[in-house]
């Protein structure tokens, strides 16, 4: 009994382990060794074969010409990688990358600011709308792809038929690579925004309230002290965004399969990377180097995360 | 409280909210009914609610509403908004175009087979963590942290070869295994139990519960809305998940719904197919939305995690 008590220090604070394997483990630790094992292990081991070991295996991959459902591979070195870098592909991939991204970012960004402000008024009914801007979050993007297909449709969409009411002929959203980007990233955007929006919304009801009646009483009216006060103090909210909205935007997949299947003028890295290994020409060891560039793009943006977050940009 | 502010937008509203508050006297030259603060509170609050609103639910509405229309009112150049008649006839040609039945139950058993492990295996791991003494639990968590930020869709052609490797093409269990384990799950529940008071675990452990029971009978009851969160997540995150059962099935019997709605798409072609493409994103939207409208509170509780800056 009392050595129970003694041999525990208090269970959920986190201490370093103070039972270094080195010391003669008593038969409570050794018994706690292998209950942990038993409950954690089965789940390390499924994130060590399918989250860790993909990433090895998509370097080694990127290393050979093999085309998919072959049994024989040439191990190649760089070649893929300098093959996509000396394309043509990799100016027009990286474009459509940065160009998806930076749209999709800043549009969700500064929509979802302008909702949360909206709905961070003391009016009844914020709940809901705040629900309903949230819900094609949730949505699946297959479903909610085909649905604004139907709404661009050139011949018979509501867009079209918006358009003809104005004398207008509806462009050729699908056919036009220029123009399925624009499509695809307004549906994006429509799709993402209320993430933004209840993030921010949850920012803006953080604010010191005292410090912003204070202003008030100083004479700063609505716009001043939103510029001047609630925008700096937002900053650890937006920059969490950009961070967050940037690593989903550079893995948007669902929405540019089913409205531009062929990728075409759609195709961002990941996506040529899909139809690199699984398209037309299954040339898996390609499609493995643009995932690894996907890769490492991904990891600087963490890793930028990381090192700010380190910094504290927050005010608190 | 911003009742001082001088440009509140709904004195209307605010005056409601704090009916004995006197607010009789200072705002007296403003009466909370008058028609400058109504149109006031209309133009400033109500108006980008609505229109916000109205953003979100056309396009759904529209595609209800096309769902039940016949091809002859959808290819038309004159939009008719409401169908001519409760229709069902698309959900029916749906269904039989495509074995949307047999991609229904697929869902479901993806669905809720996948989710139950991975809220089990995070529950387990989370306790792990937290309340059994380990040598290199820091080095574990940083590990699963670590693996968190790992994009799942960078390891779509390793995992695909894995999986098809051992057999798991056009199988559910294909579909399931490789999402089983769970970094999100694990890390919102661990946040959780981290604020457990040990004291009570303490007490338990000192009547002699062991850790299976000390799991199920203190921090399980304890924990349920962290539960529920992480749940409904891994649920809808499930339901939806496109990229992967995409690859690894080909054939129509182990398809899950958003599979076999680009399968339907397929099909149906352009034209005609509009009404009978809507049918098919209703089915899939659906079951979702009414998830979400009836425990949207965890849901996005549970997405915006990690927004909420100390």
């Amino acid at each position: 009994m009392t050595r129970q008590l003694t041999d525990r220090p208090r269970a959920a604070v986190e201490t370093k382990p103070t039972a270094t394997p080195r010391r003669r483990w008593s038969p409570r630790a050794r018994r706690d060794f292998f209950v942990f094992l038993a409950l954690a292990l089965p789940n390390l081991l499924l994130i060590a074969v399918f989250t860790y070991l993909p990433l090895f295996n998509n370097i080694y991959y990127s290393t050979l010409d093999w085309t998919l459902g072959s049994a024989s591979a040439t191990v190649v070195g760089l070649d893929n990688y300098v093959t996509f870098f000396t394309s043509t592909d990799a100016t027009k991939v990286l474009g459509t990358t940065a160009v998806f991204t930076l749209i999709t970012v800043g549009g969700s960004m500064l929509l979802g600011l302008l909702v949360a402000i909206a709905l961070n008024s003391k009016i009844r009914g914020t709940t809901f709308a705040r629900s309903a801007v949230f819900a094609p979050y949730v949505l699946s993007g297959v479903g909610v792809g085909l649905v604004w297909l139907f709404i661009f449709d050139p011949g018979y969409g509501v867009l079209a038929w918006l358009l003809r009411g104005i004398g207008q002929q509806s462009p050729q959203w699908i056919n036009d690579p220029q123009l399925s980007l624009v499509m695809v990233i307004i549906v994006y955007v429509w799709k993402n925004l209320g993430y933004c929006a209840v993030v921010y919304l949850a920012g803006l009801q953080s604010l010191p309230q005292d410090v912003m009646e204070a202003a008030s009483l100083d004479g700063a009216n609505g716009l001043r002290r939103f510029l001047s006060m609630s925008l700096p103090l937002l900053s650890p909210t937006t920059f969490f965004l950009l961070i967050t909205t940037m690593l989903s935007s550079l893995q948007a997949f669902d929405l540019i399969r089913i409205m531009t299947p062929l990728g075409n003028g759609t195709s961002t890295l990941i996506y040529e990377a899909y139809l690199q290994a699984f398209g037309a020409f299954n040339r898996a060891g390609y499609s493995a180097a643009i995932s690894v560039v996907l890769f490492a793009i991904l990891l600087i943006i963490t890793l930028l995360q990381l090192r700010f977050v380190e910094r504290k940009v927050h005010y608190s | 409280m911003s009742t001082l502010s001088p440009v509140s937008p709904d004195p209307a509203a605010e005056s409601e909210s704090v009916p004995d508050a006197g607010p009789e006297i200072p705002l007296q030259r403003h009466r909370p009914f008058s028609r400058a603060n109504l149109a006031q509170t209309i133009a400033g609050g109500y108006l980008p609610l609505v229109l916000a609103t109205l953003v979100v639910f056309l396009p759904l509405l529209w595609m209800v509403l096309s769902s039940l229309k016949q091809p002859g009112e959808i290819i038309t150049m004159d939009l008719k908004i409401l169908p001519e008649s409760l229709n069902l006839e698309n959900y029916n040609i749906a269904m039989t175009t495509v074995p949307f039945t047999q991609f229904f139950v697929n869902s479901l058993i993806v669905t809720s087979v996948g989710a139950t492990i991975k809220v089990l295996l995070a529950i387990l791991t989370a306790y792990a963590l937290v309340f059994v003494r380990f040598p290199y639990k820091n080095a574990i968590f940083v590990l699963i942290l670590v693996a968190l930020m790992v994009p799942p869709q960078v390891s779509i052609l390793p995992n695909y070869i894995l999986i098809a490797g051992m057999g798991g093409k056009n199988t559910l269990w294909g579909i399931i295994l490789p999402g089983l384990g769970t970094a999100f799950g694990t890390f919102l529940l661990r946040q959780h139990f981290m604020t457990l008071p040990a004291s009570i675990l303490e007490s338990a452990e000192i009547d002699g519960a062991g850790h299976w029971r000390r799991l199920w009978r203190i921090v399980v009851p304890v924990s349920g809305p962290s539960i529920a969160t992480v749940a409904l997540v891994v649920v809808v995150s499930e339901w939806n998940d496109y990229i992967w059962p995409l690859i690894i099935t080909d054939r129509p019997e182990t398809m899950t719904l958003p599979v076999g709605l680009t399968l339907l798409q397929n099909s149906e072609g352009n034209g005609s197919g509009w009404g009978i493409l809507m049918a098919g994103a209703v089915l899939v939207i659906f079951p979702i939305l009414l998830v979400f409208a009836a425990l949207q509170r965890y849901i996005v509780a549970g997405l915006t995690q990690g927004s909420v800056t100390g």
